[in-house]
């Protein structure tokens, strides 16, 4: 069977036209990136907003539980059948799949925001406010750059279940790598489907991956506890005026 | 409104059979996938080395699109394609995944002056676990427990695409018909599962945990 | 000068935080507010750079109202501690010091440059500047959070219990600290506290504050201690408050007792046949005080382990607290007197202590080392 599914991965054929891999592919990665985007245009600024004035919490309560236990694929067909009748063009099938996509993408990232704000250490945003920020110096300065590890963590949860979805979307004739599967599925060519199954497994992985790389950039390192130690600070380095020696070095470990 | 009931009653006994299918197909991995993940759980914490790669490992898994591991799994446990196992190993492997953090953050949870007076009045590694640390886990392995929960009821309704029985298949037929009916109890009736989940777990967890009531009143 | 002029604060329900507040805090003096929780002290505190707005009444600095100005410039120009420091995590040490200067409009290098600077200022060594805040201990941290409120040199800090999070040893090295930094800087402090002992030891004058945000008194910490205002006051000082209020009573060393002393390591044969005395005082080749040996021990040399060490030291311009305190803490009755730099004087016994006390209570112009009975409260 992985012998088979192998020879359906490396037969030339089926890496080149208009269902061949690379575009199956790029569809895949293009509907996902529209649709993440959009969600996070939402949901970022919603989750900022809602997390820095303690307005509206009701509202990300409400959405993060209720929108896990609707079904995923009750809900792209739901949304074929409301909104495909009045588009009635090429795109009748794409559009309702896609709004599925930024629905199930919003909740996420909104939450993951708005735990990101709310779990911003009181002391440091009360200091924030007393060295004299405004409250928008506020929000960019120190809310938001602590807030980046939950934020990351939405927008890498937003990222599978747009992909995993975006897959399942091919049952409602959305191209990207579930054709594969459902086509397989319609001819019975068994090879094939689990070949699609591996390309989107690998895409997700793929995709968490680039995001997960990107965090460790973009967050302190004063967040995640991954210290730098230069020659010049040795992990032993303690204070030596004033005393504070006898406080104790706390020195983290690097994880 | 009288349209949508009448299609029930037309279609009960077939409604009735796919939730229970449904049910069993969401519980069973939830079940299974406790057991597994408690001891797993308990050796990540037990062994910080471990801890990590567990996680990381467990991460991984939930990287993988539901429907592609559903499709995936006959290829690599020899399993037929369209046999209802295929579903349950799926979502067993998912909720392992969620739950061994869970239960290594819920155990990690447990107050350390707690695990000391344990300790200095004689309880053994083994009995320690069972009757202090574990129990005063349950909160935070009950939510973890919840989130699998309704997270499977929505996974379970994606096997109708890879023709499985449950109450996907309203959604799929309905696809088929071009007709609103059987969708829209499919997912009110997928919501109903995970609600009743939730609830059972919540109570289950409320029950095991009298304490924490104690500590509102 | 930061002036409260029947200063209340008032929340929406009803509950009155603070309450016709009307106190001084003197330019170039610590004022600690100190009182239970739920006494209003933080609120009254956090009115000054207006994190919370008050109800009614005025805060003057300098002699303008706070209320005309924008609250962000005004918090700018007033350095501010916290409990739990307050750093932010996502920034190193010296980034964290830098932030007001960047807020006010420094260029990144001149504010590194102060930030470095302070950093030594507070007693934290130069390499500690780029690590994060989850790298130090609490008391660096809170070190820091004091460095960060120095930063642009404001005139006034506000301080919010920013030592009660750290363990009491380190407690005591962050007041001491402070008191130094302030003998320096000379700036117009409030100090929030809700330890009695740390009020007396930092203030130049203490506000202790009663439940509904009620001022019960306003006094030097001396005068706190002889002069309680009342009950709730004496209570609050605490029980021993007549012995600790010798702490500020500095006197006129009496006659001191020259003491037979012998070198550390030195054997003993000469001196056993001496005096009635059993004790006998080990010094060091500088003449340091080192412990007391016990005669009747038996021991043949002054060897270190051979050395009692209960016992504490007096300076000779030290309080008339620590020549008692070493006076009763010694094993043999007789407290060490040391000069500056720890060489022996002499040594004094408890009752030349209390008559020095008893003398000091009669010379009509001091109160300051008075006690008076703790049921006899009366309003001074």
């Amino acid at each position: 069977m992985i012998d088979l599914m192998l020879a359906w991965l490396t037969d030339p054929a089926n890496w080149t036209g208009s269902d061949g891999v690379p575009v199956r592919t790029l569809e895949h990665v293009v509907y996902s990136l529209v649709t993440l985007a959009v969600a996070c245009a939402i949901a970022v600024p919603a989750g900022l907003w809602i997390g820095h004035t303690g307005r509206g919490t009701f509202i990300v309560a409400g959405i993060a539980n209720g929108l896990r236990a609707l079904p995923t694929l009750g809900l792209l067909v739901l949304f074929v059948l409301i909104i495909a009748p009045l588009i009635g063009n090429d795109l009748a099938f794409v559009i309702p799949s896609l709004v599925a996509l930024v629905v199930l993408g919003v909740p996420p990232v909104l939450s993951g925001t708005y735990a990101g704000i709310q779990n911003v250490d009181p002391a440091a945003r009360d200091a924030a406010y007393g060295v004299g920020m405004s409250g928008r110096q506020v929000l960019w300065r120190v809310e938001l750059p602590c807030a980046l590890p939950l934020m990351f963590s939405g927008l890498r949860s937003a990222t599978l279940q747009i992909i995993a979805t975006a897959t399942i979307a091919a049952y409602v004739s959305l191209g990207g790598l579930g054709r594969y599967i459902i086509d397989g599925q319609a001819t019975h060519d068994f090879p094939q489907m689990l070949a699609g199954a591996v390309l989107v497994a690998v895409l997700a992985l793929l995709a968490d991956l680039l995001i997960a790389g990107v965090q460790r950039i973009t967050v302190s390192r004063g967040l995640t506890g991954r210290y730098r130690r230069t020659a010049a600070d040795p992990p032993s380095a303690g204070p030596v005026a004033g005393g504070a020696g006898s406080e104790g070095d706390r020195v983290l470990d690097p994880v | 409104m009288s349209e949508y009931f009448t299609w029930l009653l037309d279609n009960a006994g077939q409604v009735t059979a796919l939730f229970w299918a449904h049910t069993k197909l969401a519980v069973i991995p939830l079940l299974i996938g406790l057991v597994l993940a408690l001891p797993l759980g308990w050796a990540s914490r037990r062994i910080p080395r471990l801890y990590t790669p567990m996680v990381g490992l467990t991460g991984l898994l939930y990287t993988i699109p539901s429907l592609a591991l559903f499709v995936a799994l006959p290829g690599i446990i020899g399993t037929k394609i369209l046999d209802p196992v295929n579903v349950v190993v799926a979502l067993t492997l998912y909720t392992v995944a969620l739950l061994v953090r869970t239960v290594a953050d819920g155990l990690a949870a447990v107050p350390e002056d707690v695990q000391a007076a344990a300790t200095a009045m004689g309880y053994r590694r083994f009995r320690r676990l069972v009757a202090v640390e574990l129990p005063i886990a349950v909160p935070v392995i009950a939510a973890g427990l919840r989130v699998a929960a309704v997270s499977n009821v929505s996974l379970v309704s994606v096997a109708a695409l890879i023709g499985v029985p449950q109450l996907g298949q309203l959604f799929t037929s309905g696809f088929q018909l071009f007709y609103f009916v059987p969708i829209v109890w499919g997912v009110v009736l997928c919501l109903l599962l995970a609600f009743l989940l939730d609830a059972v777990i919540l109570l289950v967890a409320r029950w095991l945990t009298p304490w924490t009531r104690a500590a509102q009143a | 000068m930061i002036e409260f002029k029947s200063v209340t604060k008032r929340y929406p329900d009803g509950t009155v935080a603070v309450d016709a507040l009307s106190l001084t805090a003197p330019t170039g003096q610590i004022t600690v507010l100190v009182g239970p929780s739920g006494c209003g002290k933080t609120t009254s505190l956090r009115m000054i750079n207006r994190m919370i707005e008050l109800s009614s009444g005025q805060i003057l600095i300098d002699g303008t109202d706070t209320a005309g100005q924008d609250a962000a410039t005004l918090r700018r120009g007033i350095g501010y501690v916290i409990q739990h420091a307050g750093l932010f995590p996502h920034r190193t040490i010296v980034d964290n010091i830098a932030t007001v200067p960047m807020l006010v409009g420094w260029g990144r290098t001149r504010a590194r440059e102060r930030a470095y600077e302070l950093l030594e200022r507070v007693g934290l060594d130069r390499r500690l500047a780029r690590r994060y805040p989850a790298q130090l201990s609490g008391g660096q941290q809170q070190r820091v959070g004091v460095a960060r409120a120095l930063a642009v040199d404001p005139p006034i800090l506000l301080m919010d219990e920013p030592f009660s999070a750290v363990d009491p040893i380190v407690r005591e090295e962050l007041q001491t600290e402070l008191m130094r930094l302030q003998a320096e800087l000379d700036k117009t402090i409030v100090f929030v506290t809700h330890d009695i002992d740390e009020a007396i030891r930092i203030g130049d004058q203490v506000a202790v504050m009663r439940q509904g945000g009620l001022l019960a008194q306003l006094a030097p910490p001396a005068e706190l201690l002889a002069h309680p205002h009342d009950d709730f006051v004496a209570d609050f000082v605490g029980r021993d408050r007549g012995y600790r209020a010798l702490a500020f009573s500095n006197a006129q060393l009496p006659a001191l007792r020259e003491e037979r002393t012998v070198r550390l390591g030195a054997a003993l044969d000469g001196d056993r046949s001496g005096a009635g005395d059993d004790w006998l005082l080990v010094v060091d080749d500088a003449q340091r005080p080192q412990g007391w040996l016990d005669l009747r021990a038996g021991h043949r040399d002054a060897a270190a382990d051979h050395l009692e060490l209960g016992g504490t030291t007096a300076c000779r311009d030290g309080s008339l607290r620590s020549l008692l305190d070493a006076a009763l803490s010694s094993p043999a009755g007789r407290g060490v007197v040391i000069d500056d730099t720890g060489r022996l004087l002499g040594t004094v016994t408890a009752r030349e202590v209390l008559a020095l006390i008893e003398a000091e209570r009669e010379r009509p112009t001091s109160s300051a080392g008075s006690t008076e009975p703790l049921e006899k409260s009366t309003p001074g």
